[in-house]
């Protein structure tokens, strides 16, 4: 069947339809990682948008649910060069094509996705379209483009109800003994994953938890996850993790996390030309020299040059724009993120994090 | 980490000639390495004997010394060039290996040389077996079991303790010969008994069989500082099993997910930090198909073949970065020159997939075995780019140049789902269309991967195509199917075979379709960035990204395609330079290649590089994007010239030789005509199409003949004939392929060989110089030792050639380069062939004349004359050097393959001896061809009737030498009559000991023997040579060969300190 992928500057894209029968209006992303859609697909991060996978062959080796960094896929659509034909991997459970569909996820094949992400390069993210109505009317449909906001999003990928993840010490005992509260604002599971393999016992609270019922449980450590949207939409959580930061509990934030806890402390944020969306930015930690490759996901960034040096300092840049990868707050046990340590999809070499993490923790303790 | 300000001057080490296993690559990355070092302002003192190469070129690097690699002469370049540091890492295993002999001798540290890049210490972590073992325990990255035994007991009860199947390596035998895979105790037994046989240190390797596993390789990058990136991971679509250089590979891994994925590249960082390679590194690693089981199967602390491969495959240039890490930069210093704007500590992300083919010499060597296993046997490679694996895959098989389009190519219809499946067992280069054919027929992919273990996923593309083959020749042709056709790469001519169209046909339907290749960018972001690099690959049903460019003179430069034997990197330097020739000349440069691993496929060579297939379609759809002024096709081999007259129908223009000059030189009846006019002399003979015809001609010449094909080069298929039998024989395999052109039978005469290249401007002619070579006629010119300035020839002969080169230049009309080849009995000349084109002599003769006859070609071509150019035409005198070039096979490689010289070309490589005097010459020549000798001063020697009386020659002077002689009942026979004292050993078939008990008792240093005609491979004759040379023993096959080497080792008795050549100076002192 013919699907198209209509853009708010009213390029049109003809290719064929995949996945779920729907139609969807979202904002247009590229992700430049070529393995791991199954952990695009599954990451909250997604949600409010449509992904375009750079790389042109997707599916190939098909899905495994035990890779799925949520418990449903999140992106709007998903947007491809070429579905394989038949899955190949000896962990494969269902094919893409099944599980966008029984996931209710629709996309587009067969289009010039390196054009699509010339474009959104060049303008910047726009919203768009995906549908098989070969009767689209370009008028009716652009100003519905132009009024689409991801909105708030956290609260619609959150947890609903606090959870716990037990310690695994799978890969090693380091946290043991120690209970970390993770704070989901649309957290993939690998961030509790890799507490919980490094001995830490892992409380997950909805996005909407108070200050107060966090601290109740009275966590050794809290992590503030990562997540979807515009960073300034979540006004409320940014006013209790303003409270967090008034603590002396180490805090380790990736991404959304990272952003809320700068909102948080008075730093601004801003929204990205087209964001960085794949698994091979450069990220240089500022007080080794060292440079890790990391696996990234954000369309907003932390405005360095409006940042009060007394309340922060830039940890980490990206090696390749300049821009903010990761803050030191001044004073506090708190040092944060943009990019993902956990990985999944991408490379691990900052999975170390994780590590300096328990390590603060266990430090605060000696001191405390 | 800024520059290290103590490095001021390197030395870099070449990888020497290409053999199979180390060749074109090691230039493009050691070119890559110089250029690099001296953008950082270094001097840079370059040494590799193998005159072929762009590196050694007095523009790469300022001190050039092509001399034979010997720890000796690298101490002596040493102390007279005082490097304060050595890039060791550049010139494959050889560079490598030279580097840690110096280091571990003391040496360099005796002379204040540091190494650069990676320390000697982390070279034997690599290296050598034991450590690297004891490494990967220690960091816990699993290395298959292995163990080496010394006895066939010690094996069964390792073999017992890891399980069957186990592969067995001997040790120290070249070629994989006698190792294998057992199965079970009796075949270990009987294995193991013949490896420890052949092995000269009489040990085995006994390790777990990992065969059938995926075969997955990583490109690392790691600077001084720790920091490490992988550049990309390669899958092979042959699993582990068959080599990587012979398999075919794909771009980025298809079937691995991320957890796979980076489970592998996280090991991959930890083996280099572990390590501390500091430049690039490649592993491999083996993963069980169905499990996350893997093991590391090697690392190369280096530049590779892979590395090139990689480099290509992602646009990121990994020796040049290799390089300034060895300066003391760290990755996040160091600019992405594709992008301009980032910086080379990111990983390429890859928007369109990439495979490699392999291009093995079996059509060379038809009696080879096309057996696949570890043991590498390709001469190069072909990649291809696009946005999907099925158009890769297609766009690659038709860049082989092997007859070969589509997957129908080999013809396996007769065999029936049965035999399909036995056929599949034998892994051999044919697979895929075995795999194809098996489809057709309806097995099913459990089956096809049982057999092969290829992943389901790459079987199911392969099975993609074969359904387009189908649904086109079911039919109709709608838009539709065209469209998609295309989409996976099917060419026009192979969708009108199938629809039963004509070419022309299709092309029309496709325009009249908008069905058109568009043009995407390599940028090694995949668009993320913008980039400005204009390195382009083609996809059908998307935008075109090529921008208009500039309005200057536009000419496109047609490259040589994979490398061969017989077409190998001496036309990449060819190509190369003529571009650099006409960007001086201020015309906008576009080169179209397909070879991963040379020179000209490097994005900032040309103004525009087009990574595509050379076939009239595919350049066709570049002419119409770029419309070019001119093509230039004299510097490309074969593989351009046979694009002329497409070039010619697509309105370009043919810059130099016209192509009607071309056809008159290849066309048997217009030559004739030719050389009638200019009153030269040649062999008579005939053109023929059949057998019947063929042995017409030889009988009324008279036998023995020459028989070939014509439009070839490195005398594919060409042999000497001396009965009716060996004529039906030979004409049946030249008539394998349907011929286009008639094959031409002639006179065999015996004589000395000559040759020239020369620059005609169309009025004037320039003669750098002549080379004589040392075997007769009968030996192709690529296999003869060739010397310049030709020593033993009169002047009159000199004087005839110049005339003869004259006027034959003038009646082609040459605008560029001539090169031709002469016999001379006594003073008289015959022609024998004219190639109006670039040679495999050209570098080697403009770098020991010091003569830039690509460029003065390059300049004549637009339009200038020889005498604008300075030099004054006709025969230039003389250097006062002698070269001598000396041709290098990789016979113990392949095994089966024929290693006496003919006429057909059977050499993968070559090096230069240069010296004042020719003895010295020719003894550096020998010593850079991997010839040091004496060791254990015994010979064999076994000559056919005709070369009796010669051989008593040799074998006096070789026992003067000190030499014991051993010989074969007749030879001996000969010998102690002439008073030369010989003993007799006894031929194969008779009692021990025989003449191979002798070979096998790894005490000779070589073997003499002269084949008798005819091509019978059972021969005694046969496996003397096979087994000689797969014990790593010297064997000759020409007497003239013979003699030349007794006297270069007579020449050694007396020779103390090599002298040193630096080629840049002598082309400084010709300005």
């Amino acid at each position: 069947m013919k699907s198209f992928l209509i853009l708010e500057d009213g390029t049109v894209f003809a290719g064929s339809h995949i996945g779920a029968q729907k139609e969807i209006v979202s904002e247009i992303v590229f992700n430049t990682s070529m393995a791991g859609y199954p952990e695009v697909l599954t990451d909250p991060s997604y949600a409010g948008q449509a992904v375009c996978m750079t790389y042109p062959l997707i599916g190939n080796y098909g899905v495994c649910l035990e890779d799925m960094e949520s418990k449903r896929p999140w992106p709007d659509g998903l947007i491809v060069r070429e579905l394989s034909r038949i899955p190949s991997n000896f962990r494969c459970d269902i094919s893409i094509q099944q599980f966008l569909e029984e996931n209710g996820v629709p996309g587009i094949a067969g289009i010039d996705t390196r054009a699509l992400t010339r474009i959104l390069r060049e303008k910047g993210t726009m919203n768009g379209m995906i549908t098989t109505d070969e009767n689209f009317d370009l008028e009716t449909i652009i100003p519905q483009l132009k009024a689409y906001t991801t909105g708030k999003v956290v609260e619609r990928v959150s947890c609903a109800e606090k959870y716990t993840v037990a310690a695994t010490g799978a890969l090693s005992k380091s946290g043991a003994g120690l209970r970390v509260a993770l704070l989901d604002l649309g957290t993939k599971n690998n961030i509790a994953r890799s507490l919980a393999a490094r001995g830490c016992d892992v409380t997950v609270y909805p996005a909407c938890t108070t200050a107060e019922e966090i601290l109740a449980d009275q966590p050794d450590g809290i992590m503030l996850s990562n997540g979807p949207g515009d960073p300034k939409e979540c006004t409320t959580i940014i006013e209790e993790i303003r409270k967090l930061y008034e603590t002396d509990t180490p805090i380790f934030a990736i991404c959304l996390g990272h952003q809320l806890m700068a909102l948080a402390t008075g730093a601004d944020t801003f929204k990205m030309k087209y964001g960085h969306r794949g698994g091979n930015h450069p990220v240089k930690d500022l007080a080794t020299g060292r440079v890790y490759i990391s696996s990234q996901n954000h369309g907003y960034v932390v405005d360095m040059d409006k940042l009060d040096k007394k309340v922060a300092t830039p940890a980490f840049i990206n090696v390749n724009d300049g821009t903010n990868e990761g803050l030191s707050y001044t004073g506090k046990n708190i040092f944060t993120v943009q990019f993902h340590p956990e990985a999944c999809p991408g490379p691990q070499d900052s999975s170390y994090l994780f590590d300096r993490f328990i390590e603060r923790i266990k430090e605060g303790k000696r001191h405390a | 980490m800024p520059k290290n300000p103590n490095v001021k001057r390197v030395l870099v080490i070449g990888s020497g000639p290409i053999v199979i296993g180390q060749a074109a690559e090691f230039d493009y990355a050691g070119t890559q390495a110089c250029r690099s070092l001296k953008e950082e302002g270094m001097e840079v003192v370059l040494v590799n004997s193998n005159p072929a190469t762009i590196m050694t070129d007095g523009d790469i690097a300022d001190k050039v010394y092509i001399e034979p690699l010997t720890a000796k002469v690298l101490e002596q370049i040493i102390i007279k060039e005082k490097p304060d540091s050595l890039l060791p890492n550049m010139g494959g295993q050889a560079g490598l290996n030279l580097g840690m002999e110096l280091a571990e001798s003391g040496f360099l540290e005796a002379h204040g040389v540091t190494l650069l890049g990676t320390t000697a210490k982390t070279i034997r972590k690599a290296e050598d077996r034991l450590e690297f073992k004891e490494t990967m325990e220690k960091i816990g990255e699993p290395c298959a079991p292995s163990l080496v035994v010394e006895n066939i007991e010690d094996g069964v009860a390792f073999a017992r303790k890891i399980g069957y199947p186990v592969v067995l390596r001997p040790a120290y035998t070249l070629g994989g010969s006698g190792g294998g895979i057992a199965h079970n105790q009796v075949e270990l037994e009987e294995i193991l008994a013949n490896g420890l046989r052949l092995s000269r240190v009489g040990q085995v390797l006994v390790e777990r069989c990992i065969a059938g596993w995926k075969e997955i390789e990583y490109e690392v990058m790691r600077d001084g500082a720790g920091n490490c990136i992988t550049v990309c991971n390669m899958e092979n679509i042959d699993p582990v099993g068959v080599h990587t250089g012979d398999s075919i590979v794909v771009a980025p891994s298809q079937t691995l997910g991320d957890k796979e994925y980076q489970m592998l590249r996280s090991a991959a960082l930890n083996i280099i930090n572990e390590l501390e390679i500091t430049g690039g590194c490649n592993v491999q690693f083996a993963l069980h198909p169905e499990s996350f089981e893997y093991c590391v199967i090697e690392v190369n602390p280096r530049v590779s073949r892979s590395s090139a491969l990689a480099s290509k495959a992602t646009g990121y240039p990994i020796a040049k970065v290799a390089a300034k890490i060895a300066l003391g930069y760290t990755l996040d210093e160091i600019k992405n020159a594709i992008t301009g704007k980032t910086y080379a500590s990111f990983e390429p992300a890859l928007d369109y997939c990439v495979v490699k083919i392999p291009r093995l010499p079996f059509d060379k060597f038809i009696t080879a075995k096309r057996t696949l296993t570890t043991q590498m046997k390709a001469t190069g490679e072909v990649m291809s780019i696009a946005n999907n694996f099925e158009g890769a895959l297609m766009k690659a098989i038709r860049s082989l140049e092997q007859h070969v389009d589509c997957l129908r190519s080999y013809d396996f219809s007769a065999l029936s789902a049965e035999d399909l499946l036995e056929r599949m067992k034998i892994v051999d280069d044919q697979r895929i269309y075995i795999i194809a054919e098996a489809i057709r027929k309806g097995v099913d992919y459990d089956t096809i991967h049982e057999i092969t273990m290829v992943d389901p996923w790459f079987i199911d593309k392969i099975a993609i195509l074969t359904e387009m083959e189908e649904a086109l020749i079911k039919g109709p042709l709608t838009v539709e199917l065209l469209k998609e056709a295309k989409r996976i790469e099917f060419p026009d001519n192979v969708i009108a075979r199938l629809t039963g169209k004509t070419e022309e046909e299709i092309k029309q339907m496709r325009y009249d379709n908008g069905i058109v290749a568009a043009f995407k960018m390599v940028d090694t972001c995949a668009a993320e960035f913008a980039a400005s690099t204009p390195y382009y690959y083609s996809v059908f049903g998307s935008e075109t990204e090529v921008v208009e460019t500039h309005p200057k003179k536009k000419v496109l430069v047609l490259g040589s395609g994979p490398i061969r034997i017989g077409q190998g990197i001496e036309f990449d330097y060819c190509s190369v330079h003529a571009t650099w020739a006409f960007a001086r000349e201020g015309y906008e440069t576009i080169i179209v290649n397909n070879n991963p691993e040379t020179v000209s496929t490097d994005f900032d060579i040309a103004d525009k590089l087009y990574f595509e297939p050379l076939t009239p379609e595919d350049v066709e759809n570049i002419v119409n994007v770029e419309n070019p002024d001119g093509a230039v096709v004299q510097f490309g081999g074969q593989t351009a010239i046979k694009l002329t007259e497409s070039l010619m129908k697509m309105g370009v223009p043919i810059l130099g030789t016209k192509a009607e000059d071309v056809d008159a030189a290849e066309d048997r009846e217009l030559f004739d005509k030719i050389l009638e006019e200019t009153q030269i002399p040649r062999a008579a003979g005939g053109t023929v199409y059949t057998a019947e015809e063929a042995k017409e001609v030889a009988n009324r010449l008279g036998y023995p003949v020459l028989v070939r094909p014509s439009y070839v080069l490195g005398g594919q298929g060409m042999q000497i004939a001396i009965s009716d039998t060996e004529i039906e024989e030979f004409m049946a395999v030249i008539n394998r392929y349907e011929q286009e052109h008639p094959i031409l039978v002639d006179k065999y005469l015996q004589g000395k060989e000559l040759e020239v290249d020369a620059v005609c401007d169309g009025t004037d002619i320039l003669i750098p110089g002549i080379m004589e070579h040392i075997e007769r006629t009968g030996v192709h010119s690529g296999d003869s030792i060739s010397v310049y300035p030709a020593p033993t020839v009169s002047e009159k002969v000199k004087e005839t050639i110049a005339e003869y080169s004259r006027r034959l230049a003038k009646a082609l009309h040459v605008i560029g380069l001539i090169n031709i080849q002469f016999i001379a009995m006594g003073d008289e000349v015959y022609v024998i062939e004219v190639n109006p084109r670039s040679s495999r002599t050209v570098p080697y003769i403009s770098k020991v004349t010091g003569i830039p006859i690509v460029d003065l070609a390059t300049e004549v071509i637009i339009g200038k004359k020889i005498r604008d150019l300075g030099y004054e035409p006709g025969l230039q005198p003389a250097a006062d050097y002698f070269a001598v070039k000396m041709p290098v096979f990789s016979f113990e490689k392949i095994r089966g393959a024929e290693i006496s010289l003919g006429p057909e070309m059977k050499s993968t490589g070559e090096c230069l001896g240069i010296a004042k005097t020719f003895n010295e010459a020719l003894y550096k020549a020998f010593l850079g061809a991997g010839i040091n000798l004496p060791k254990h001063k015994q010979m064999i020697i076994t000559v056919k009737d005709a070369d009796k009386g010669e051989a008593i020659e040799v074998a006096r002077r070789f026992e003067k030498l000190g030499y014991i002689i051993y010989a074969t009942r007749s030879t001996a026979e000969v010998l102690n009559e002439a008073g030369v004292k010989a003993r007799k050993v006894n031929k194969i078939h008779q009692e021990s000991p025989t003449v191979m008990d002798l070979i096998l008792g790894h005490r000779i240093d070589l073997v003499i023997d002269t084949p008798t005609q005819g091509r019978d491979k059972n021969r005694d004759g046969f496996l003397i040579r096979r087994t000689s040379i797969e014990t790593g023993v010297n064997c000759i096959t020409a007497m003239d060969t013979a003699t030349a080497l007794v006297t270069s080792l007579e020449n050694a008795a007396s020779q103390g300190e090599l002298s040193l050549v630096d080629i840049a100076g002598m082309k400084e002192a010709r300005k």
